[in-house]
């Protein structure tokens, strides 16, 4: 084990947690928000943001799924380490971290059940840029329309058509994070 | 910090790992308005119908930051609001204080301010009984069956049954609405006078913590009052202006003030009320 593996959590758990919990609420309450959070050093190619989702979500009672690169030993080290999480396959994961095209196909991750809509997955989108530019945003939590510079819309539109079923999404990059809630409607930029 | 602090709890009392269960509870309840998940409630040092819900609630929310407000039906000085106000105070370090506007997290039970909240502000409700059709319906596999199939019938009768019997909608408080044309939800038993004010800036959540239930209505989300053509929704309230401040379009309480029957009308929301009092003195 790497000696980097130990370090790059929080400092102050309890109040580092609860400030970067409160910037993931308002980013999934208001999809289109851009929040910025501090307090991880996670290993590359995990974001800062990213690893703060992770500290901050994960544990032993959670599944958590590393898609392409992010699969790698010093990451996966860090992660059992820092939250304890376990690593599962896509179609078992409470959480799922890569790059967008890393996490396809989309149909393995669990969308939850007609009568419990909240077992479902929470993917954690690395992002090259991440902007209020590009796609059209409205629903719950937007007073009129936000933008996002999501990846594509056509998934974004199909998760939304099974509502109450989906997954919810984060997307980072550096520091800062945006929300996208399967609630959102979401149309081409 | 501060020498009056509590060091033998963890901030904000609960523990790391239950806060984090609370938070993908919280969370997940956002990406469904209306949808009632289930969590692992705690004990808290309170008993079960003081508000230990909203308590967890507001312990996986608040940061060393926020400035905490409680108020029980509109008052910021009754027994519930001020010993939940001074637990937060011990056991997260944070600010409190009575001004809605000065607040960032409010806890509520069973009011909502009169003051219209702002995007910075989350309001947190003490909910009793989450499930809107359990007096109908005592069965949980059937009500949770019923929110999966969107099968409202049942509520909609007892609404007109209402209206059979009374001719109108009697049912007063803890009035039910459809969120987001999805799910029917109990907004916890605040007065149908505050229904309207659901359709909110503030991020608003709900905590049922004996019957171990979390629920959310994020900003700006479609909340209607369910009703009929022919007999609206009407969000009603007392016909008196409020004896202190004069406010003719606040929610009131009535108060009896001696043995002979005599009684004035005041409203329910202390600040707002003590606010317009200072506003007219000065």
């Amino acid at each position: 084990m790497d000696t980097d593996t130990l370090t790059g959590g929080f400092a102050d758990p309890p109040r580092d947690a609860a400030r970067a919990f409160r910037a993931a609420l308002q980013a999934l309450a208001r999809p289109g928000r851009i929040e910025t959070v501090t307090g991880a050093a996670p290993p590359a190619p995990c974001s800062m943001a990213a690893g703060v989702l992770l500290l901050t979500l994960c544990d032993g009672t959670t599944g958590l799924h590393l898609a392409g690169d992010h699969d790698a030993e010093a990451l996966r080290d860090w992660v059992r380490f820092h939250t304890g999480a376990r690593l599962v396959r896509a179609d078992d994961a409470d959480f799922a971290l890569g790059t967008w095209p890393a996490l396809a196909p989309l149909d393995r991750y669990r969308t939850g059940t007609s009568e419990y809509p909240d077992r479902s997955a929470t993917l954690i989108v690395e992002m090259p840029v991440l902007t209020a530019t590009g796609a059209r945003l409205t629903g719950p939590g937007i007073e009129t329309e936000a933008r996002l510079s999501l990846p594509e819309a056509a998934a974004f539109q199909a998760n939304r058509r099974r509502f109450p079923l989906g997954y919810d999404c984060y997307f980072t990059c550096g520091d800062r994070l945006a929300g996208l809630p399967r609630s959102t409607r979401v149309a081409e930029g | 910090m501060p020498e009056t602090s509590e060091t033998a709890y963890n901030f904000a009392y609960l523990d790391e790992q239950t806060k984090r269960m609370i938070r993908r509870a919280i969370l997940k309840g956002v990406a469904v308005p209306g949808y009632q998940v289930p969590f692992a409630s705690r004990e808290m040092p309170m008993p079960y119908g003081w508000g230990t819900g909203g308590v967890q609630v507001s312990a996986a929310c608040l940061t060393p930051e926020d400035t905490f407000k409680v108020i029980d039906q509109g008052a910021d000085d009754t027994t519930n609001a001020v010993s939940i106000r001074k637990f937060f105070q011990k056991v997260a370090e944070v600010a409190v204080t009575e001004h809605t506007n000065e607040a960032t997290v409010i806890q509520t039970r069973h009011r909502i301010p009169e003051t219209p909240l702002t995007e910075d502000q989350i309001l947190v409700y003490q909910v009793p009984i989450p499930e809107p059709l359990r007096f109908l319906e005592p069965s949980e596999v059937e009500t949770r069956r019923m929110h999966a199939l969107e099968d409202y019938g049942l509520m909609h009768v007892k609404l007109y049954e209402d209206i059979a019997r009374h001719g109108e909608i009697a049912t007063a408080y803890a009035y039910p609405v459809t969120v987001e044309d999805r799910y029917v939800m109990d907004p916890s038993p605040i007065p149908k006078f505050d229904n309207p004010k659901l359709e909110s800036a503030a991020l608003q959540l709900f905590g049922a913590g004996r019957e171990q239930r979390i629920y959310a209505v994020p900003p700006y989300t479609k909340v209607v009052s369910l009703d009929f053509d022919d007999y609206p929704f009407d969000p009603s309230k007392a016909p008196h202006p409020c004896a202190l401040c004069g406010a003719e379009h606040t929610y009131l309480d009535e108060v009896i003030v001696d043995d002979a029957g005599g009684r004035m009308f005041v409203c329910s929301d202390t600040d707002y009320c003590a606010s317009r009092q200072a506003e007219q003195a000065a």
